[in-house]
């Protein structure tokens, strides 16, 4: 199957390449990276950080979406399980939609892993870098919905949990359902003694 | 439990099941089944009057059978609602020709044999699961003579037998003679820590304490009594325990390391003898006891079928239910809105269920003061023109999240985008591509796979993660520091099951020596059971390639959670050098294959 060409007509990509301190730097030539970058298809921006997740990193994402008009950035940074959520709100600050936001693993996943393998590491930058951009192009916006939430609950089970958590939220001030099978609450703990650790009993 | 009974919030709905649950997040409707009671508890006052002249004595389960109750009853003195419940089974007829004596004592006239069972609708934000545990019955455990010997009781039964409520009002007696036994023995771990199949594998939590507990009401109550227990560990870790058991110890408890082989009776007086190689001393001991009480373990409830379907809610190896992350979500369910708490779980005692049922009604009342919640933006969508009614995807889905759809009467399906977790399973398994995923499209993949494989394509090794274990296995191996070869390119999703059958073919027809598929290990998948497709997916896939002439080892399935990276790393040297052994000519032959499949498709379509 081959891919459809990018729909959108007039996409502006910017790419920030992160050199965090050493880290990625120490392994990967980021200026080679960022050279390569310059030369993918429909990106426009290419902007090299010390650290990108800084603020002063975050300000040049910012001003590079006004400045170049840019509708899809790609952070080639660290993993997305850190700063997915910071870059995400960072663009939509500029105006972006967060989804509109790509971001490439080339810390985890490539200079610390490959430490003594510079050129191998950077080829493999570059190519990550080129498949996130390749992504970034049919990335869409997308929308988190809202939903109220009905203002009751159910708790199923009336022993010592149901029991507790029904009671927790009625002093809370919510509507409770409990559900109970059995013609009576108490559960397991209505048929024990005394209970460890107090030596009291249990119901 | 007055409390919950009296609590102007709470509506308490005893005797009663949950039938059906549908909607999602913040929007749960929930139907109730209310069962017959055939006493109005509004009206019942438990002066016990019916009781007092119903014929019928049944054994009395609160009891464990030691006494009797009626079929007309109150479960305990203290149970809420205080009222009384008919035995429509043991009854003798709700026709009142055939007794109707209670009807007739009570004054209230709360009595109706005719009652219904009643379904009501409630709406609901958020649910909380509390379904509780069963006890392991240590029936199969022969060798201790629980079914043979009188005088071999379960913990559960020396609750009854030790209490002022019980059928001997606290006179702690031996079931054989009635009389106060003088040396009581426990063994633990009956049906815990099993390896042998008659037990579990899983140490039941609660026991040990329980025990020490048990051992100290004894020494309490009949100064003198000789008590001792049997045991392979004391497992006395929470707060308070160990001085417990040092008190035990104090008091004159005897502690053996060691579990019996086999107990037996003398037939005379029912006295018990056991045998037990005591591993502290290396030395095999004998006892004769009075009573021998058995320390069951704990089950997962036996009827928890129907609300882990009703919930979606999955389980682990184990049998209790899973948890969304056993560190970080402990008390929420994969389903959004779902929380649990209490034994359904796992075993645990009254504090631990007291502490997660408090902290899944914190979780909850988070949704229940914001007043609303946003819902997950990678989420499914249905093409329209694509379909063809298959209902597969409906079928796939783990959250039961996609309406199915109707061929007779062209219905497409619905995705509840609240209740879709954003798995992709069901856009990965429909052969018609009608169903698109949100933020993770057939198109972003199939662009990164030929980026990827843009440049020096026979090198790459193509990998597919997960985001929540495979890939963060990676990170971690990347925190480490563990160094593996270059030739690993990663292509995140969510779950394992989003990956395409036509996302690894396009990789083997752009040049890839190899493809690995990564994902959660089973009871780790972040989407319930997603992960049991990607397996299924797989095994397909293995088949077809065969069939093409294409060597199965060039699709590799790993399961690499996120703790793994040690893991990772070995898993990307081995197949670095499996990479090395494709050649030029068999990728160009893979190639041309797939090339010519795809060319005699076309033309078919």
């Amino acid at each position: 199957m081959a891919v459809n060409v990018a729909k959108a007509e007039g996409l502006r990509i910017g790419v920030f390449v992160c050199e965090c301190g050493l880290n990625i730097q120490g392994t990967i030539d980021c200026a080679a990276v960022s050279e390569y970058a310059k030369t993918l298809p429909d990106v426009v921006a290419v902007v090299q950080n010390k650290y990108t997740c800084a603020d002063p990193g975050q300000n040049e994402i910012k001003k590079a979406i006004g400045e170049y008009k840019l509708n899809r950035v790609v952070v080639a940074s660290c993993t997305p399980k850190i700063h997915e959520p910071t870059f995400r709100e960072c663009v939509a600050d500029a105006g972006l939609n967060p989804y509109l936001f790509e971001m490439v693993n080339i810390r985890e996943h490539v200079s610390w892993v490959h430490q003594s393998e510079k050129d191998a590491a950077t080829e493999k930058a570059k190519d990550l870098v080129r498949s996130g951009v390749a992504r970034a192009r049919f990335l869409e916006p997308q929308i988190e919905a809202v939903v109220p939430v009905t203002k009751a609950a159910l708790v199923i089970g009336g022993g010592v949990a149901g029991i507790q958590a029904a009671l927790d939220l009625a002093d809370g001030g919510h509507k409770v359902y409990l559900v109970e099978k059995e013609a009576t609450i108490g559960g397991i703990m209505a048929a024990l003694d005394k209970t460890y650790p107090t030596m009291d009993c249990s119901i | 439990m007055m409390d919950v009974g009296r609590h102007p919030n709470v509506e308490l709905l005893t005797f009663s099941e949950v039938e059906s649950v549908t909607g999602f997040v913040g929007n749960f409707s929930v139907t109730v089944r209310k069962k017959a009671r055939y006493v109005d508890p509004k009206e019942c006052n438990a002066c016990g009057d019916c009781a007092d002249v119903c014929p019928q004595a049944v054994p009395d389960e609160y009891q464990q059978g030691f006494s009797s109750r009626k079929a007309i009853y109150l479960p305990f003195p203290q149970a809420v609602p205080s009222s009384y419940v008919l035995d429509m089974k043991n009854c003798l007829g709700n026709n009142p020709i055939a007794c109707g004596k209670c009807a007739d004592a009570c004054e209230k006239k709360c009595i109706n044999y005719d009652d219904q069972d009643e379904l009501i609708n409630i709406e609901v934000g958020v649910i909380i699961a509390a379904t509780g545990m069963d006890v392991y019955d240590p029936t199969a455990y022969d060798e201790y003579g629980y079914t043979r010997f009188e005088n071999v009781i379960t913990s559960m039964e020396f609750e009854r037998l030790i209490c002022a409520g019980g059928p001997t009002g606290g006179h702690f007696i031996r079931p054989s003679d009635q009389q106060q036994p003088q040396s009581i023995g426990f063994i633990q771990c009956v049906g815990s820590r099993s390896k042998d199949g008659r037990g579990n594998p899983y140490c039941s939590n609660i026991c040990c304490m329980n025990t020490v507990k048990d051992t100290l009401l004894l020494c309490d109550h009949y100064p003198g009594v000789e008590t001792k227990v049997f045991y392979m560990d004391i497992r006395a870790f929470g707060k308070g325990f160990e001085d417990l058991y040092v008190r035990s110890r104090e008091e004159g408890v005897k502690y053996i390391r060691g579990i019996p082989g086999e107990v037996m009776e003398n037939p005379e007086n029912q006295n018990l003898f056991l045998t037990v190689e005591n591993t502290t001393t290396g030395k095999i001991e004998k006892h004769e006891l009075d009573l021998l009480v058995l320390s069951q373990g704990v089950i997962p409830r036996q009827d928890g079928d129907a609300i882990k379907k009703l919930l979606t809610l999955s389980t682990t190896s184990d049998g209790f239910i899973m948890e969304s992350h056993p560190k970080l979500k402990p008390v929420d369910a994969p389903t959004k809105g779902v929380f649990i708490a209490g034994c359904l779980e796992s075993p645990k005692d009254v504090k631990d269920s007291v502490t997660q049922a408090s902290a899944a009604a914190a979780r909850a009342s988070i949704l229940l003061n914001a007043g609303k919640t946003k819902i997950e933006a990678i989420t499914s969508k249905i093409v329209p023109e694509k379909c063809n009614f298959c209902g597969l995807c409906s079928r796939v889905c783990p959250y039961n999240a996609i309406l199915a759809s109707d061929k007779k009467t062209r219905k497409l399906p619905v995705v509840i985008s609240a209740a879709c977790a954003g798995c992709g399973a069901c856009a990965a398994e429909c052969p018609q591509d009608a169903v698109a995923m949100n933020h993770f499209t057939d198109d972003q993949i199939m662009a990164q796979v030929e980026a990827i494989l843009a440049r020096d394509p026979y090198k790459q090794l193509v990998t597919f993660a997960c985001n929540w274990c495979s890939y963060a296995g990676g990170d971690m191996a990347g925190t480490s520091r563990l160094q593996y070869p270059t030739s690993s390119r990663l292509i995140r999703t969510m779950c394992s099951g989003r990956v395409d059958e036509k996302f690894v073919l396009h990789a083997f027809k752009l040049g890839a020596p190899m493809v690995l598929v990564s994902g959660c290990h089973f009871a780790d998948c972040h989407y319930i059971n997603a992960v049991h497709w990607t397996q299924k997916r797989m095994d397909k896939l293995w088949n077809k390639i065969e069939k093409l002439g294409i060597r199965v080892d060039r699709l590799q399935l790993e399961w690499i959670s996120a703790a793994e990276g040690q893991k990772f790393a070995r898993v990307m040297r081995t197949l670095e050098e499996k990479v090395k052994q494709v050649s030029v000519e068999e990728i160009e032959h893979t190639m041309k294959v797939l090339r010519e499949e795809e060319e005699k498709k076309e033309k078919k379509g």
